[in-house]
């Protein structure tokens, strides 16, 4: 049997004790989804070196672990103190906490909302669910597409719930705050649910960060629908142990005139892949998406977006930027597609890259794919060093060279997080780029 | 103050400094002349500590000190200034942070304590009238999207700002409007002490009768091949270089 075989049983075994475990749950209709997902899981191959879309990107060390699920003990659980230092100081937020994947309603609080507004745990949600949630589960994703996608399905459980209904306002952002105890071959496959009516608006953080080094694997999956003139405003911090895997797949639909808008920040795991595909949807949609990755030692980061203009009218902007150190790699891979009938698209996509060591390596490309004839596509791709010429500027007015590495560092970064609205998030991600720049050079 | 013996200097191989030897003293103004490519920017740069210049003989006394043997920041640290004849643009740098951050390098240097950010401001506000310079261009990043006059302004505010030792000014007077020039050059005569020393690279003997060298040197060829008072700039304005160069090799 080929490693890829022997790791896919290894998953269909760990499915039945899933399932076996799920008892009563097995009767409701997201159990029917979950089990063509693994038998979808069953045909697909792992995604390898010749796929296109995962040219750049080798997972097979992935392959190399049998993970499996945390038992949930509670005398082991992480205290409110162990978590404290995740908690973005001082921002007022609802905030949802899963350990190692599974729900902790003792470090979870939600601040008082109205009732018809469900910020929490998928799960528990589910619990009285005759159809009404899981109807929007895979309701946009193709099952397959990929291996990891079917396999997070397959075991949907937990992860973030939050409905907000036409006309309301969730006035706090909703920090959702995925902590891995960092023991050792520990899967967690978090499933996560955004829906907002029409005329609505959320803001949410999807935060991703480890107790304790160590070798364990996050597949996660977001589904977002913007309703009509809705706003969904997502951050995600992905800060992962530098051993760890994270794979993700964030996918959603913009209804018209409906506006989503992510910033995506990472500075952790071994590989990391995320896949982000924008369904524009509607007339007069829009979405900006922001990105900023930080790979250093062996590090791999791999960003893969799509955004599908499907409606006319509608505007959608792309602004991503790498700093690489080491012998890490970045993958970047922009894809625009316009769909026949989607006039007066306005469409920009950027990628810029500094490479601090001679090692590093960064593979970008755009990939434009146009079928409507009134449109406006722009797009720019850039790898290269700090400018010499600006290093010897600082320099010459006092300011040493490690800091004047730094204050380059934070000028290239600045404007992919200065949209971040969250204060408290921006200035921690700043204290985490000026650690690392102070320490690492 | 300044002591260059004999220095030589090139880039990617190829010399441009052929053996300079130039001494400045404090409450001095030298005035430096020449035509296109003849090194002058090359030795404001090599005085400064670019690292692309490799100075392949010679020494550069400055108080008594190795200067070519400091980084650029420590220099700069030590009270020298290169006001750069193509200032450069910093995207996302504030301006004022960084002139504070570059002030507070010099103190920490010389164990004077940090100036907090309200009386940086305060100090701020009285150097931009120096310059004339509008006050929103304090901040913005650093030097992006200036007018090339602005670019030059802001070079002459933050010499106010750092008070060197030894100024170098890399023709700060081209690109500057006929009123600017005469702003700039009397923000720098307002600068101009007994415990400094400037030295002006300049094309022109226009800014010479605002900024009054005590000193013009002709440099030619990578060479200091004339040297004279304020007289020579306005010889040189209207015999050409060839003469000061001809001269030069009459008198060997
Ligand atoms: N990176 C480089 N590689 C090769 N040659 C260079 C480089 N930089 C400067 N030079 C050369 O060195 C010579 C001196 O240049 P420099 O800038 O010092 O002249 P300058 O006297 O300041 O001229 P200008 O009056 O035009 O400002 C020029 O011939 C220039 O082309
Ligand atoms: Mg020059």
């Amino acid at each position: 049997m080929s490693e890829t075989s022997k790791i896919r049983e290894w998953y269909l075994s760990l499915f039945k004790d899933f399932e076996n475990r799920l008892n009563g749950e097995r009767s409701k209709p997201l159990h029917k989804i979950r089990r063509s997902a693994i038998d979808r899981f069953a045909e697909l191959d792992f995604p390898n070196l010749h796929q296109e879309e995962w040219r750049f990107t080798d997972i097979s060390p992935i392959l190399e672990h049998s993970f499996s699920y945390a038992a949930r003990r509670d005398d082991k659980a992480p205290s409110a103190k162990d978590v404290s230092r995740f908690m973005f100081g001082g921002m007022r937020s609802h905030t949802i906490v899963f350990v190692n994947g599974f729900y902790s309603a003792a470090l979870s609080k939600c601040l008082q909302l109205p009732g018809n507004l469900a910020i929490g745990s998928l799960a528990e949600a589910m619990k009285t669910d005759d159809g009404q949630i899981s109807g929007h589960i895979s309701k946009q994703l193709d099952l397959g597409t990929d291996a990891f996608t079917a396999l997070n399905t397959a075991f949907t459980l937990d992860g973030a719930y939050i409905n907000v209904p036409d006309g309301a306002v969730v006035e706090d952002p909703v920090h959702i705050l995925f902590i891995s105890t960092g023991d050792e071959k520990l899967i967690s496959q978090p499933r996560n649910l955004v829906i907002t009516g029409d005329n609505s608006q959320v803001r949410f953080i999807e935060h991703y960060a480890s107790l304790r080094t160590g070798v364990y694997f996050t597949n996660s999956v977001t589904e977002i629908e913007v309703g009509r003139n809705s706003m969904v405003d997502a951050v995600k911090v992905q800060s992962e142990s530098a051993e760890a895997y994270h794979v993700a797949s964030t996918v959603s639909s913009i209804g018209a005139d409906g506006n989503y808008e992510s910033h995506a920040v990472s500075n952790g795991a071994r590989i990391y892949r995320h896949n982000i595909d924008v369904r524009l949807n509607g007339e007069g949609g829009n979405t900006t998406l922001e990105g900023l990755y930080l790979t250093l030692g062996e590090q791999l980061s791999d960003t893969h977006s799509l955004i599908d203009h499907a409606a006319p009218h509608c505007t959608s902007g792309e602004h991503y930027k790498g700093i690489l150190d080491g012998k890490s790699r970045a993958v970047f891979n922009g894809k625009i597609m316009v769909r026949k009938g989607a006039q007066k698209t306005n469409s920009y996509q950027e990628n810029r890259n500094i490479i601090l060591s001679s090692e590093a390596k960064v593979d970008t490309k755009p990939q434009l794919e146009i079928f409507a004839d009134d449109v406006k596509c722009s797009h720019g791709a850039t790898v290269g060093q700090l400018s010499g010429e600006s290093m010897f500027y600082l320099r010459s007015r006092g300011i040493g060279e490690e800091q004047a590495k730094l204050i380059l560092i934070y000028a290239f970064a600045s404007d992919v997080l200065k949209n971040i609205r969250e204060d408290a998030v921006r200035s921690e991600l700043e204290y985490v780029l000026s650690t690392r720049f102070l320490k690492g050079m | 103050m300044l002591e260059i013996r004999n220095l030589h200097a090139s880039i990617e191989a190829k010399e441009i400094l052929r053996g300079i030897d130039l001494k400045v003293n404090v409450g001095e103004v030298h005035a430096i002349m020449g035509p296109n490519g003849s090194g002058k920017s090359t030795l404001a740069n090599v005085l400064a500590g670019r690292p692309e210049y490799q100075v392949t003989a010679g020494e550069v006394i400055y108080e008594g000190k190795d200067l070519l043997a400091m980084a650029p920041e420590i220099r700069a640290r030590e009270g020298v200034f290169l006001a750069f004849q193509y200032p450069v643009e910093l995207p996302g740098v504030n301006n004022t942070t960084f002139l504070r951050a570059a002030l507070n390098e010099a103190h920490k240097h010389r164990n004077q304590p940090e100036v907090s950010a309200g009386a940086f401001l305060a100090m701020l506000k009285k150097k931009i009238q120096l310059v004339e310079m509008p006050d929103t261009l304090l901040n913005r990043a650093v030097n992006e999207g200036f007018s090339g006059g602005e670019k030059k302004r802001n070079e002459i505010l933050q010499m106010a700002v750092l008070e060197p030792r030894l100024a170098i000014l890399d023709e700060t007077d081209s690109g500057l409007d006929i009123d600017a020039l005469r702003i700039v050059a009397g923000g720098v005569n307002k600068l101009r002490s007994k415990d400094n020393a400037i030295i002006v690279v300049t094309h022109y003997q226009r800014l010479l009768n605002y900024i009054v060298p005590d000193f013009v040197h002709v440099l030619y060829n990578g060479k200091i091949v004339k040297s004279g008072d304020k007289e020579l700039a306005l010889e040189l304005e209207e015999r050409g270089y060839d003469w000061a160069k001809d001269e030069e090799v009459a008198a060997r």
